[in-house]
């Protein structure tokens, strides 16, 4: 589709600005104004307020003012709420505690935030913060999933008892016990995925401004979907309606899940702009972000896979519990039933299947997604199993594989989903070559001849995207649809602007949807521009999560770009006197078709806005909007492998390389679906060896709240990846796009652990492969 | 407070500060320069990464009147003339950067390393030298090849001149 | 950070006095410590009394074996040093990987052994290199200096102004790093002057940098990296964390001393 059409590596529009430090992010914006906001914020896990004493922080110098939770709730502003209606087994809803934004009655968090300080400058608000008195009643805490579940656990909300939210479950109980009861082996495990942070580089910010004279909001928010924002806040928390209140999401630094939620601090700043009568900013800090930002995964799960006694696997029994944090925040309720059980038939033709999920509060920050959204909990906990039982069973993983891979489509789960296309074995046997798998055996040697010792493992991914149909998801509990909208513009002059629902944030749909209209046009890449990210440009969107801008956004505008194809031939047709059936659009013209005759898009624009010689009753404009709501969800697979070398005196684990060979469907810019894989990858990787969010469970006090002590993947963890791309195009959508967003998170954790446990020669070891925890399964007594 | 003078990608400029404010909020707040990041509040993640008198630092540990008198290069300062420099051209070149928080981190790093290493620089070098800038999008992997290319080209660049 | 008053010195003269302004004025050199710890309100000087300009502070001299390292030198001058390189090249090894380049660009010798922060890599070299602490008033052996974590033999207002030490025969520098700050989790700096070895080891003990009696006993009587394998580490006395408990660290103790005499030759 020629030079900067779908399927070209062209350089991203956005750079120069990022580049030259031009970049627009929330903390960089200003208002005439302006004051600084630093939130009071619970010490304690779980306590209760006795009282709250702001006299001395008024009076510290700067302060313009201090509000607290019961100001707010006399104002009216509403509770959080969680977005997702899951009912248990027994058919009761699922138990959901008050959330307040400002708390007045009860933490249960340590970070919970209490009151707001508004001052001239962030050292004078965080001064008077510290001096706000507030009397707390200290309760007894619990920060794991399983301790809050047992008789005598520390009690979260009077809604919940036993801290229970719901006891969901999917698939089909008897029919997996029967199987398994009849099997020739079972594979029984306990798989733990441990808690993380999403870290983006860009701390959530939020700049609130009140305009008293129009009775108008205006809020900068680092969001992933600003509409969402805007639709929650006004609907639910009363913050104000529709029409006054705007959400402009400018320049994000990255979000990976973490900024689609509304925070508390989006709905506070704002209203303390109305109260305070000045814009109010407030910007998180590293430590703030790890306390308060929504974590993603700790599931503990119990599983059992049954084999024939020709290896095929006959049914999967998982019995997950989830932790949900001390409140239920936007999706948490989805992501460890939907999101994840619906995915454990993985690539594999399993005839029964059974999920029990439990989810529980505790005195930690609440879990929501993170980049992948449950996919990653369920690839884990299958990719981990089918490793040991390939060990158990004696065969090697690819084999146990690929002779349980799903091979027709459309393929029906036992757990809702419908695969619609697919090729396992393609990936499996590119990432093998590509591994040189055949080889490793004698790299084994060689790392062995040094005192190292080394591993290699695989894992095959399955994930759902392209979220997702409405009529579906609806069908399941959300409270919202799941479509994109777009407005394919053209200007009198031919240029265009593309609206869209979707939202960057790193991903780089300033190019990919220009790329997309050039293509489709054959108008320069420099004629376009997409504007996303404002509530009053863009008409209302979805936003992005669940790697659904490419299948879902895109295919909106494929529509809009339809209209507005059809609109412009009919113009042209009428220009040069022809039927309009015989148009067609190429290299920046209208051209009838097997003749020489064009007329030039720009010509064709201009017509349409001079309104000079229209078809009869056709209206003057060129300017469509679509929304799209998908068929389905969309099945991004493929194959990765990890290779380790461990030096067994310090238990450090050196990544010798890795590889990924994805199934993504048709690719709009391979560079930049490289780059998602690259950092998904990283992400996983992370998980994997690194980065694990850690409680102390006698105080809930996070103890990893800074870099200091969570990991990061740094540029010498990593080994640089060796990718490939396999393409059966997604029936689904005009453009035949499955999503790469979240791949790589999802697809490389159990890689990576099945190939640690294949070089220290056992599987007792949990995520992150710490160098400690790697030595200590290493020595004799382990 | 505290008159503060810098010169700041070749002008001078003042403000008046607490002796409190770090050198990274006097560049965004004072002289609205918001290239300058700030991720972490533990001298960890170098988005914040300046060059004060000809070396790389990180703005977010220092206080602004510490750095009073000193020269300083931000993002800003890099492209001559709206001549992308070539460290930042190689980072558009080849992916190096995704949401772009990160960016002006890493290209005032990548920069100091050639200046200081530059000709000498593999895969292994670059990340290590990395250590102080953290990266959420892009896995490095891009990042390290730009830092590579634009090595490679900035030493052509330099043998054709001798 | 609290608010704080900051005074720039020019001299060490001009420094103690302004010091002495205030009864909780603090030294600030590089500040790759200190600002951050100001930053998270663990630290409220009322003063800042600015050390980075001090001429006489700064430069490396090496004279024969007897290098002199002035105090406000920052570690990626250590690091690049042709000088100490040629008479002591492991401690522009240690130098070179000090937190990371913008780090190394600002932090300095002075700071860090006065700061004396238990993961910090220079008080090992220090300890193991028998330096001389130069201060504005005596010289202090390093076995006398180090007094726990976070404490030296300082007086409050007293400056380091320079490190010296006769370059051993033979050292080495070996660190284990914190997989999420990169501090030493465990690092051992081993040197060794005829038949005297010392062997330091930092970000292991919970009482800050360390000799290890055992270790310089073992490698005395045979400098081999096979030589402290044979030595028992006591767990106890270590440091514990989520990162490496008492064990692990112990283990790294003989691992680092074993790396450390590798490197040493």
């Amino acid at each position: 589709m020629g030079v900067e059409g779908i399927g070209a590596r062209v350089a991203r529009k956005e750079d120069k600005r990022f580049l030259t430090g031009k970049g627009r992010y929330t903390d960089d914006m200003v208002a005439p104004g302006m004051k600084y906001a630093c939130f009071v914020r619970s010490p304690h896990a779980h306590a209760r307020i006795r009282s709250i004493d702001v006299a001395a922080a008024k009076a510290m110098p700067g302060v313009i003012d201090v509000l607290d939770g019961k100001q707010l709730q006399a104002d009216g502003i509403g509770n959080l709420i969680c977005g997702w209606m899951i009912h248990s087994k027994d058919g009761s809803p699922m138990k959901m505690g008050a959330w307040r934004p400002l708390a007045h009655e009860t933490v249960r968090y340590v970070g919970d935030a209490i009151a707001i300080v508004v001052a001239d400058s962030s050292g004078e608000a965080r001064d008077a913060a510290e001096a706000v008195v507030i009397d707390f009643e200290e309760l007894p805490a619990v920060t794991e999933p399983l301790p809050a579940l047992e008789g005598g656990a520390p009690q979260l909300h009077p809604e919940a008892p036993g801290n229970l939210i719901f006891d969901w479950q999917i698939g089909d109980p008897e029919a997996t016990d029967r199987a398994i009861a009849a099997a020739a082996h079972v594979t029984e495990i306990e798989i733990i995925n441990n808690r993380l942070a999403p870290n983006p580089m860009e701390p959530r910010a939020t700049l609130g401004i009140y305009d008293a004279a129009e009775d108008h909001y205006t809020c900068y928010t680092t969001s992933q979907n600003p509409h969402v924002a805007r639709l929650v806040m006004s609907a639910f928390y009363n913050v104000a309606p529709e029409n006054k209140l705007r959400v402009i999401a400018p320049d994000v630094g990255g979000g990976f899940g973490s900024k689609i939620y509304i925070y508390p601090e989006e709905i506070v700043c704002l209203w303390a702009s109305k109260k305070t009568g000045v814009p109010v900013k407030w910007t998180s800090d590293r430590t703030e972000a790890f306390l308060t930002d929504a974590h993603g995964r700790d599931h503990v799960s119990k599983v059992k896979m049954a084999f024939d006694a020709d290896h095929r696997v006959t049914a999967l029994k998982v019995d997950t519990v989830a932790n949900l944090g001390a409140y239920m925040s936007l999706f948490s309720s989805a992501v460890p039933t939907y999101l994840y059980a619906t995915l454990l038939s993985g690539q594999y033709a399993i005839p029964a299947i059974h999920a029990n999920v439990r989810t529980v509060y505790t005195n930690t920050v609440p879990v929501d997604a993170y980049r992948g959204a449950g996919r990653p909990e369920a690839t884990y906990l299958l990719e981990r199993t089918m490793e040991t039982a390939a060990r158990e069973l004696g065969v090697s993983p690819a084999e146990l594989r690929r002779k349980n891979f799903i091979r027709s489509f459309p393929y029906q789960t036992p757990v809702i989903m419908n695969y619609d296309a697919g090729d396992y074995e393609a990936s499996l046997n590119a990432a093998m070559q590509a591994a040189d798998w055949a080889g490793f055996e004698g790299r084994r040697s060689a790392s062995a001849a040094k005192g190292k010792k080394r591993g290699i493992g695989m894992s095959c991914y399955i994930e759902a995207c392209g979220i997702a149909p409405s009529a579906a998801v609806g069908s399941l509990g959300a409270g919202v649809g799941l479509w994109e909208s777009a407005e394919v513009r053209v200007n009198a002059v031919g240029t265009i602007e593309v609206l869209t629902g979707s939202h960057s944030h790193g991903q780089g749909h300033e190019t990919t949807f220009a790329q997309l209209v050039a293509g489709r046009l054959g108008v320069p890449l420099e004629s376009i521009n997409i504007v996303h990210g404002d509530t009053d440009k863009v008409q209302m969107g979805m936003g992005t999560y669940g790697s659904r801008s490419g299948a879902v956004g895109m295919s909106a505008v494929v529509k809009a770009l339809d209209k507005v194809e059809a609109k412009a031939k009919k113009i042209a047709a009428h220009m040069m006197e022809a039927d309009e059936q015989d148009i067609v659009i190429e290299n920046g013209e209208l051209k009838i078709a097997g003749t020489d005759k064009t007329v030039p898009w720009f010509q064709v624009a201009l017509a349409a806005y001079t309104a000079h010689n229209l078809p009869a009753g056709m209206e003057p404009g060129l300017k469509e909007t679509a929304f799209y709501d998908p068929s389905n969800f969309t099945f991004p697979a493929g194959c990765y492998i990890a290779e380790v070398e461990i030096d067994p005196e310090t238990g450090k684990t050196e990544i010798v390389q890795f590889v990924a060979a994805d199934d993504f469907g048709n690719i709009i810019n391979p560079m930049i679906v490289e780059g998602q894989v690259h950092g998904g990858l990283a992400q996983g990787i992370g998980q994997a060896l690194l980065e694990n969010v850690h409680y102390d469970p006698q105080t809930g006090q996070l103890l990893t709240a800074s870099f200091m002590d969570y990991a990061m993947p740094r540029a010498d963890d990593l080994p640089s990846f060796t990718l490939s791309h396999q393409n059966t195009p997604c029936p689904g959508n005009p453009l035949g796009i499955k999503g790469c967003g979240e791949a790589g998170a999802i697809g490389s954790p159990p890689a990576l652990i099945n190939a640690i446990t294949d070089a220290i020669g056992h599987n007792r070891l949990t995520m992150p492969a710490t160098p400690m925890k790697v030595w200590q399964a290493l020595q004799p007594a382990h | 407070m505290t008159k503060v003078t810098l010169t700041v990608n070749g002008r001078t400029m003042s403000g008046e500060c607490e002796d409190r404010m770090l050198l990274v909020h006097f560049i965004r707040e004072k002289l609205a320069l918001t290239g300058t990041h700030v991720g972490c509040d533990t001298t960890q993640c170098g988005t914040c990464v300046i060059h004060m008198d000809g070396h790389s630092v990180k703005s977010c540990s220092i206080l602004a009147v510490q750095a009073n008198g000193s020269v300083i290069t931000t993002i800003e300062g890099l492209a001559a003339q709206g001549e992308m420099h070539p460290v930042q051209a190689a980072f558009k070149e080849h992916h190096g950067l995704q949401c772009g928080f990160c960016t002006p981190g890493m290209v005032m790093t990548a920069v100091d390393m050639i200046n200081r290493r530059g000709g000498s620089l593999t895969e292994e070098v670059v990340r290590t030298e990395l250590e102080g800038n953290i990266c959420r999008c892009t896995g490095y992997h891009n990042i390290v090849k730009a830092v590579l290319a634009a090595d490679a080209e900035m030493a052509a660049g330099r043998q054709a001149a001798e | 950070m609290y608010a704080t008053s900051y005074h720039r010195a020019s001299s060490v003269e001009d420094a103690v006095r302004l010091h002495g302004h205030s009864e909780e004025s603090k030294y600030v050199s590089g500040g790759m410590t200190l600002i951050a710890t100001m930053k998270q309100r663990l630290a409220s000087p009322s003063d800042l009394v600015d050390l980075r300009h001090i001429g006489s502070m700064k430069g490396i001299s090496v004279d024969g074996r007897r290098v002199t390292i002035g105090a406000g030198t920052p570690h990626a001058e250590v690091a690049a040093s042709q000088a100490i390189m040629a008479v002591c090249p492991a401690l522009c090894h240690l130098a070179s990987h000090i937190g990371d380049p913008h780090v190394r660009h600002m932090g300095t010798i002075g700071g860090s052994v006065a700061n004396n922060d238990p993961a910090a890599d220079y008080p090992s070299a220090v300890l193991a290199l028998d330096a001389t602490v130069v201060t504005d008033r005596r010289s202090i052996p390093a076995d006398g200096f180090f007094a726990g974590l976070f404490e030296t033999a300082l007086a409050e207002d007293e400056i380091i102004t320079a490190i010296a030490f006769d370059a051993p025969d033979k050292a080495g520098y070996a660190k284990f790093a914190n997989p999420a700050s990169r501090y030493a989790m465990t690092g051992v700096f081993v040197a060794k002057t005829g038949g005297t070895v010392r062997v330091a080891v930092t970000g292991a003990g919970s009482d800050g940098v360390f000799r290890h009696a055992g270790l310089e006993q073992a490698l005395q009587g045979n400098w081999s990296p096979d030589a402290p394998g044979s030595v028992m580490v006591d767990p106890s006395g270590l440091m514990a964390d989520m990162h490496a408990d008492a064990q692990y660290r112990a283990n790294l103790v003989k691992v680092m001393a074993k790396r450390a005499v590798m490197a040493a030759g």
